[in-house]
Formats: C-alpha cells, sequence, structure tokens
C-alpha cells in the first residue's frame, strides 16, 4: 500500500482485485516465446476497436542497491529521451500523431510502458517499444533536465504531503533489510547523484527481450499480432540477466513505533503487519484468507471498520485496510485511521487492535463471508469493462514471477475461503511483534494571503 | 491485488481527457413526469449502471456553501426503513456498488450492478429507495457533517487545494461557482438538518431529474425502470437558470504563503460552456497549447526544456456557464517566477501567432484517430452520456465531434483565444513558500 496507488484512475477497492480468469465469452490468453525470450501475452477482446500493448520489464525499485534507490524511475523517465532512430521528443510525437495514449510506470517490482490506440495503430507501438529496449541513447544533458523534473515530482509526490512523507518513514522503520524499506521514486540525496554511468549500467543490466512481457489485450487477432511482434521483437538480442539477490527480511522481534512531525491538521495512524505474498513459498492458501479478511474490514460502507468505528462507536472520521498479494517478496497488511474529534491516534491504535482481536476470537459468520466472495464475483466482471486492467494484470503476474495463470484462479480460490482460516490467517499474521505502528503528529500551517491587484495584464506575473 | 506505482504523468489524463465518441446510438425519451432519459443497450458484460442526475450542485448551495455536497453524502445512510448498514449489507450482498457525488453544475446518485435478474432486482430496489426515501436522520446527519468538517480541514494541508479555493474566488467572485463544492468550515457548521431535507425537497424532483442507463439491459426493462425510479420523485419547480458569469474587471494576482517546497501556480479566467459557439476552436487550439498529455507547448517549454515542473497543462473545464481556464505547475518555491515567465511568453506567442499548421494537423490527428479509446468502456460512455443527456446536447453530439474538429483552422484557433484568453483579465494564483 502507498499513498501513490490513490493516483489510479480507476477505484480499487480492497476487493476490485482485477482478476480476469477464462471470461464467459471464451476469451483466453495466448503465451507465445520469441527465440530471444521475450514472452508475449495476447487476450482479444472485441468490445470495442481499440488495443492496448504494454512492455512489462522485470525490474523496479525492490532490484536497486544502496546509493541510487529510485534508478528504475529514472530510467522509465529517461526512455523517453530518444533513441539513435527516434531523437528525444520523437516516440511521443509519432504516438500522439496516431491518436495514442501513452505513459509509463514504476513500482516495487516492474517498471511498465504502455499505449493505447485504435486497433490498426498498434504496428506503431511494437516498432517504437523494440526500438528502445536496446537502442536507448542517454545523454548526460538531459538526465540533468530530468532530474529535476524526477525533484520536482518527489515534492510533489511526497515532501509536500504529510502522510505520504509518513508512509516513506514508516516503510524504512518497518523493513530492516528487505528492499521495501526504499521508496519507488527514491531517496532525495540518491536523485542527486545519478551519473549518465549508472543509467547506462542500469538500462544494459535489464533491458532486454528476455527480462521483458509483452502483453497486448483488445480488438486483435492473435495471429497478427504474434507475427507482428516476431517482426520487430525477435531481432532484438537477449542479455544475459543476473537474479537479483533475494534479500528475505529478517525476523522482526517486537513492535515497532515512529512519530512523524508534519504541517498538518488532522492526526492519522498507521499500522502495518508482515504479511505473506503470492510469491512466498507455502503461503498460497493464506494469501486468499488475508485477501478475504481486508474484505471483512474494508469491502464497503457495510465492512467492519466503517460500520464500527466510523459509525457504531464513531471514533474515526475515516478507516481503511488493505492487503497487496501480488508483490515479489513479503510486504505488509495494513490498517489505517483518522481519529474524529477529541480522540486520539491512541484511542484508535486501539480499536484497530481490537478489531483485529475479535477477527482472532470470533469466526466471521456466513453473511459477512458470502457479502465478500459477492463482491469478488461481481467485481471480476466489472474489471472485464476495461482493457487496461486486464493488461495489466497479466502484465503483473508474470512480472512479479508466479505467472499470468494465477489469474485464472483468483475467483475460485476466493470462493474457497472459509471462516477458519480467517481466523487462522488473523491468528498467524496479525501479531503484535510482527506490526509497526506510526502516528502522524500534526504542526501548525501558518499561512497568509498577501492580494496583488494589478491592471496591466502582463504584469500580472 | 493493488498496483503501487508511480507514473511518469499520472494516469489521470488517461480517461479524463475524453471528449468524444462514435458509437452505438443513444435511445431518448421522457417520462410522464418530465424526466428525461438517456439509454444505451451495450451487452457485451452481464452488468448494468444507472445513473440519476439531478440540477442540485453546489451553485444551488445559495449562502449555505456545502449543503449539495453534505446532502449528496447522506442518501446512503437511511432509507425507507434501512439503516447504514441494511443499505450496505442489501448493495453488497449482491456485488452492487452505489455512489452519490455533487460537481458545481449537477448532484446524482449512481448504482452499477450485475445484469442477473435476482441480483439486480435487490440492487434496484435499494437504489429506488435511496433515492425517493432518503430519511436524512439527525444523528447520521451529525455524524457526516463532522466528517465532513474533518474533511474541510485536511483539505487545509494541501497547497494545491488552497490554490484551486482562491483560483474560484479570483475568476467568480459572487457568482455561485466561485465556493468549493464541499463549501467552508463555517458554512458546513451553520448547516442543520432541516436544511438538508429542505434542499432534497427544492431539487431531487422529477421533472429536474435525467436519468441515464447503460449496459446489458433491454429497451423495455429500461423504459419500466426508468419510469418506476422517478414515479417515487416528487415533482414541483425547476430553480432559476444559474446566473451568467461576469468576466474579473482586471488582471489580478494573489501569492499565499504556505510551508512547501514547491509553489502551486494556477493562471487563468471564465473560459468556455457547453455550448460555446467557440467550443471547438477553443478544444483544439488548448489540446496544441496544453491539454496533449506528453505533447504540447506548456509541457514542451516549462518541463522538456527547463525541467521547471513535473506537470504543465492547460484545460477547459465546460459548465453551464463559463467553466475555468486554467493553466497549471507546481515548481521549487525559488523558482515561481521564471515558470510564470515561462507560461505568459508561451501563452502570449500562441495568442499571438496561433498554433503553426503542421502543429494543428498533428492535434487532429491525435484527437480524430484516437477516437474509439474515448468511450472504449461502459464506464466512460456513462460519463459521456451523462453529459450529453444533462447539458441537453444533441443525440448526435459525439458522432459530430470528429467532423467538426477536422473543421478548426489555425485561424479559427487564434481568433478565439484572442477573443477568450485575455491577458488583461487573467487571475494568477500562488501557494507556497517564499
Amino acid at each position: 500500500m502507498n499513498q501513490i496507488s490513490k493516483i489510479l484512475p480507476i477505484a480499487l477497492s480492497v476487493l476490485a482485485s482485477p482478476a480476469i480468469g477464462a471470461a464467459e465469452d471464451g476469451a483466453t490468453v495466448h503465451e507465445h516465446v520469441l527465440g530471444n525470450g521475450l514472452k508475449l501475452l495476447v487476450k482479444e477482446d472485441h468490445r470495442s476497436p481499440v488495443v492496448v500493448s504494454q512492455v512489462w520489464y522485470k525490474v523496479g525499485s525492490t532490484y536497486e542497491p544502496g546509493g541510487i534507490t529510485g534508478i528504475s524511475h529514472m530510467l522509465e523517465h529517461m526512455m523517453f529521451k530518444g533513441t539513435k532512430n527516434y531523437p528525444a521528443g520523437e516516440f511521443s510525437r509519432i504516438v500522439a500523431e496516431n491518436g495514442g495514449q501513452e505513459n509509463a510506470f514504476t513500482g516495487t517490482d516492474y517498471t511498465a510502458y504502455f499505449q493505447t490506440l485504435e486497433k490498426s495503430r498498434l504496428e506503431i507501438s511494437f516498432k517504437l517499444e523494440a526500438d528502445r529496449m536496446r537502442y536507448l541513447d542517454l545523454k548526460a544533458e538531459e538526465l540533468e533536465k530530468e532530474r529535476e523534473v524526477v525533484t520536482e515530482e518527489r515534492r510533489m509526490r511526497t515532501d509536500d504531503r504529510p502522510r505520504a512523507k509518513m508512509q516513506e518513514h514508516f516503510n524504512a522503520v518497518a523493513f530492516t533489510n528487505s528492499p521495501y524499506q526504499n521508496p519507488i521514486i527514491g531517496w532525495p540525496s540518491d536523485i542527486a547523484h545519478y551519473t549518465i554511468a549508472d543509467l547506462n549500467d542500469w538500462y544494459q543490466r535489464w533491458y532486454a527481450p528476455n527480462n521483458a512481457t509483452l502483453v497486448v489485450v483488445g480488438d486483435i487477432d492473435t495471429r497478427q499480432v504474434v507475427e507482428l511482434a516476431e517482426k520487430y521483437f525477435a531481432p532484438l538480442t537477449p542479455s544475459q540477466i543476473t537474479p537479483v539477490k533475494p534479500q528475505s527480511e529478517v525476523d522482526q522481534l517486537g513492535t515497532r513505533k515512529l512519530t512523524v512531525k508534519a504541517p498538518a491538521k488532522l492526526p492519522y495512524v498507521l499500522m502495518g503487519y508482515k504479511a505473506p505474498a503470492l510469491t512466498t513459498p507455502g503461503a498460497e492458501a493464506d494469501v486468499y484468507a488475508l485477501e478475504v479478511l481486508a474484505g471483512i474490514l474494508d469491502g464497503g460502507n457495510g465492512a467492519r471498520l466503517t460500520s464500527r468505528l466510523i459509525r457504531g462507536q464513531e471514533i474515526a472520521v475515516s478507516a481503511g485496510a488493505s492487503y497487496d498479494m501480488g508483490s515479489r517478496l513479503p510486504y505488509l497488511f495494513m490498517l489505517e485511521a483518522t481519529p474524529s474529534q477529541g480522540k486520539s491516534v491512541f484511542d484508535l491504535e486501539y480499536a484497530l487492535k481490537h478489531e483485529v482481536q475479535t477477527l482472532q476470537s470470533e469466526l466471521v459468520d456466513d453473511n459477512e463471508l458470502n457479502r465478500v466472495k459477492a463482491q469478488v464475483v461481481a467485481h471480476d466482471v466489472y474489471q472485464k469493462d476495461s482493457n487496461f486492467f486486464q493488461a495489466m494484470e497479466l502484465g503483473l503476474l508474470e512480472t512479479i514471477g508466479v505467472g499470468w495463470k494465477k489469474s485464472e484462479d483468483y475467483v475460485a480460490r476466493i470462493r474457497q475461503v472459509t471462516a477458519e482460516q480467517v481466523r487462522d490467517v488473523a491468528r498467524k499474521y496479525l501479531i503484535d511483534d510482527h506490526l509497526t505502528v506510526a502516528y502522524l503528529d500534526p504542526q501548525p500551517i501558518p499561512t497568509t494571503a498577501t492580494p496583488r491587484k494589478s491592471s496591466g495584464g502582463r504584469h500580472a506575473f | 491485488m493493488r498496483f503501487n506505482f508511480i507514473a511518469l504523468i499520472g494516469l489521470s489524463g488517461l480517461i479524463a481527457s475524453g471528449q468524444v465518441w462514435a458509437g452505438p446510438g443513444i435511445k431518448h425519451w421522457q417520462t410522464q413526469q418530465g424526466a428525461r432519459v438517456y439509454y444505451v443497450n451495450t451487452p457485451s458484460l452481464p452488468m448494468i449502471d444507472v445513473r440519476v442526475i439531478f440540477d442540485a450542485g453546489s451553485a444551488r448551495d445559495g449562502q449555505q456553501q456545502g449543503v449539495a455536497a453534505l446532502t449528496s453524502a447522506l442518501f446512503d445512510t437511511g432509507a425507507g426503513a434501512w439503516n447504514a448498514d441494511a443499505i450496505a449489507e442489501r448493495f453488497e450482498s449482491v456485488g452492487a456498488v452505489f455512489s452519490s457525488s455533487v460537481s458545481e453544475d449537477n448532484a446524482w446518485l449512481s448504482l452499477r450492478t450485475l445484469s442477473d435478474k435476482t441480483m439486480a432486482a435487490t440492487a434496484i430496489e435499494t437504489f429506488d429507495a435511496v433515492l425517493s426515501k432518503p430519511t436524512f436522520g439527525a444523528a447520521d446527519f451529525e455524524r457526516e457533517k463532522t466528517r465532513m468538517l474533518a474533511g474541510l480541514k485536511h483539505r487545509e494541508e494541501s497547497p494545491g487545494a488552497i490554490a484551486r479555493i482562491a483560483f474560484q474566488k479570483a475568476l467568480y467572485g459572487d457568482h455561485p461557482y466561485a465556493h468549493p463544492e464541499e463549501g467552508f468550515i463555517d458554512t458546513v457548521s451553520a448547516i442543520q438538518v432541516s436544511d438538508i431535507q429542505r434542499f432534497y425537497d427544492n431539487h431531487y424532483i422529477a421533472n429536474n431529474a435525467v436519468v441515464v442507463i447503460v449496459g446489458d439491459i433491454a429497451e423495455d426493462p429500461a423504459r419500466e425502470l426508468a419510469q418506476s425510479l422517478v414515479s417515487h420523485l416528487k415533482t414541483g419547480h425547476k430553480p432559476e437558470d444559474i446566473p451568467q458569469v461576469t468576466l474579473p474587471k482586471q488582471a489580478s494576482a494573489q501569492h499565499i504563503a504556505f510551508p512547501s517546497s514547491q509553489t502551486h501556480v494556477l493562471v487563468g479566467l471564465p473560459g468556455k460552456h457547453r455550448k460555446d459557439p467557440d467550443y471547438f476552436p477553443l478544444y483544439v487550439g488548448n489540446h496544441i497549447l496544453g491539454g496533449g498529455a506528453l505533447v504540447s507547448r506548456l509541457f514542451e517549454e516549462v518541463r522538456e526544456k527547463r525541467g521547471l515542473a513535473y506537470s504543465a497543462s492547460s484545460q477547459f473545464s465546460p459548465m453551464y456557464r463559463e467553466g475555468p481556464f486554467a493553466i497549471s505547475l507546481q515548481t521549487r518555491n525559488d523558482q515561481t517566477k521564471q515558470a510564470l515567465a515561462v507560461v505568459d511568453e508561451t501563452l502570449q506567442t500562441f495568442i499571438d501567432h496561433g498554433p503553426e499548421e503542421a502543429e494543428l494537423t498533428a492535434a487532429k490527428n491525435n484527437i480524430i484517430g484516437g477516437f474509439a479509446l474515448r468511450t472504449d468502456t461502459n464506464a466512460k460512455l456513462l460519463e459521456y452520456v451523462s453529459m450529453i443527456g444533462f447539458y441537453q446536447q444533441p443525440l448526435d453530439y459525439l458522432d459530430t465531434f470528429p467532423s467538426k474538429v477536422a473543421a478548426v483552422t489555425a485561424a479559427d484557433v487564434q481568433k478565439a483565444f484572442k477573443a477568450r484568453i485575455r491577458q488583461d483579465l487573467m487571475q494568477t494564483i500562488t501557494v507556497g513558500g517564499e
């Protein structure tokens, strides 16, 4: 969980896991591996005459050593700065001129690039993405400008946002040696000191067809997509990819607490318990039970945190739980809340822990369990409204290492979860010794307005 | 699973910028009570979206700024015999999603449900009660008001939010568009539960309603659904037209000191309305100036050439009356003057010389060539049909959109910008540290 996830255009509730599964219309995913190791996933969806194409690289902030945190994200920006064949700006100009929308995103475990286009323009995307997969032209003067852009981005996303800043400090305390201790965007002094050689090394090390997954979803013919992919991506040479070291987090030996002071108006509490992910060996059944548990606490207006803490006791003005099963390494089960007037963060910490204890001692009733499952089934249909999110899920599962086929199990696995399993994962994972708690301690915000009326237009600035 | 990532630009532009659609026909009719209904059949996924829209946005707040938003926040806290828990249980047990919200011009209630008959019936019965029999209980009112006040305090943490509020005030003065939808701490504090009931009784009336239905539902059931939803609403008097917007009398600049590392900059003035005769020249022109996501003059000058900001853009937000035209960026405090100078010069050059032919062609290619992306999901379709319905645009609005874009000339753009984007009336807001 991360404040950054709030920028997502489509609200993903805790239960809105974009699991796809085999669609009713028989749409299936076709997998094709090129000779150089590039994996292609194609899913036909003929609802609209459009296509989305995404290139996912197995590299993100958890791959980064100390001193160059954030370099995956910096490289993502530099990927728009030109190749020998297409100088800076050409990529975006060509995509735009073809009616396309494009962007890129960096996460803890991946870096991905996408274009959405009218269906006949898919070739444009392949041509340009194949080119920048191997022929990026990294220039020092472009890095200097883009470093400023990324620094502004950091100010906007983190430095001037109390809760985002708190999340950053929280992760740094919750994790001792796991790379989740570092922010995706990188620490300020690391951002300030990347060299063009650092960027080039990072690019050479990870950007290769055998470290990438190409996902295409839309109104296309699978065979033609395979042919196009062969044409543009097959000539690229593979690299020797050295896997990243495991960096397994050491056992946490007791509750950790921190306070973050920042100019703010409302206090806020954030709690995280160490939790397994889909990638954790032997934890798969637990992972689905934790997903259901998150739904019991925060799966809509009827879920426990809203029903009991916001209504009911009226001690919180907002409260939430979140769990992310789709990470490469174990992450956290998170709880968060903002106290009502007259209540403190400590009152809320107590109340949230009380909800955890209830889950550990009492079985959830059938109504609650069925509500969560009904929401999962429905959201599975709703997610199919968007090609983009269908592609996102395939790309993510493939990139974190569990394989896209996991998407087909999601609904069935959730349906199998029992009340006993929910209780058992609460007992196993939501324990004080593996808990980190952060408090936001609001500091005064002095503001003063100085109106400067002026009549001469140009001089208004 | 969730997606944790940071995007190059932020994905919002991906779906928010759409304006056009060439697709299946929209069917339109009026109910006996005078509600306008808009319906699109999309049978490919087993789900239905229903939205009921009223002329009950924050422009109808009067002195009680925030009353429209607070009314909207209360719908699912009690209806008929059901309390908030019962309502949530009824929606969520069938996987339905309810939401309600307000903008300046309107307020709406939305339902997304599976089209399975039994499930849809439960969801729609609940939606109907929430829409036509809200209880506005005293305890629920006090709690939601308290939460809204907490939200207003939280807003004061955000230099961007503070800038937007000051900007709206600078543009609109005493006009109903001048205040934020959620009001202010003092105005919300003064609202009583009886004010909510009165606002609902006056505005949530059948002859002031627009019903939009998109999804896996045949026309006859859609007609019955629309009829049944509005038949439980009262009829009454439609509100007076929202008054005309008068332009600011002169340019002004206001700085608000805030302990942030960046200064948030907004520059603009009242822009265009939904049926504006200059709609298309301004739309296409803005795409070139600062509307295109990764390709625009402002993006090029502010970010690509100088690295002054992460995002730099301009946009028109057309409303019933002239909605804001806003250029926005955020930059390190000590670069504010430089960034403003770049904005000023970029805008002035654009107004003085208009777009180049090549730029105009590229912009049209982007808008028209990407036409199909604008409504490739039911969710986007719902937004466009709602806009067409509420603002009473012609039913072929989307079908004719590309040809209207294609017809815009460089001279049209320049003329429209010169007339409408008047530098002598420009309002500038900066919020940040020294």
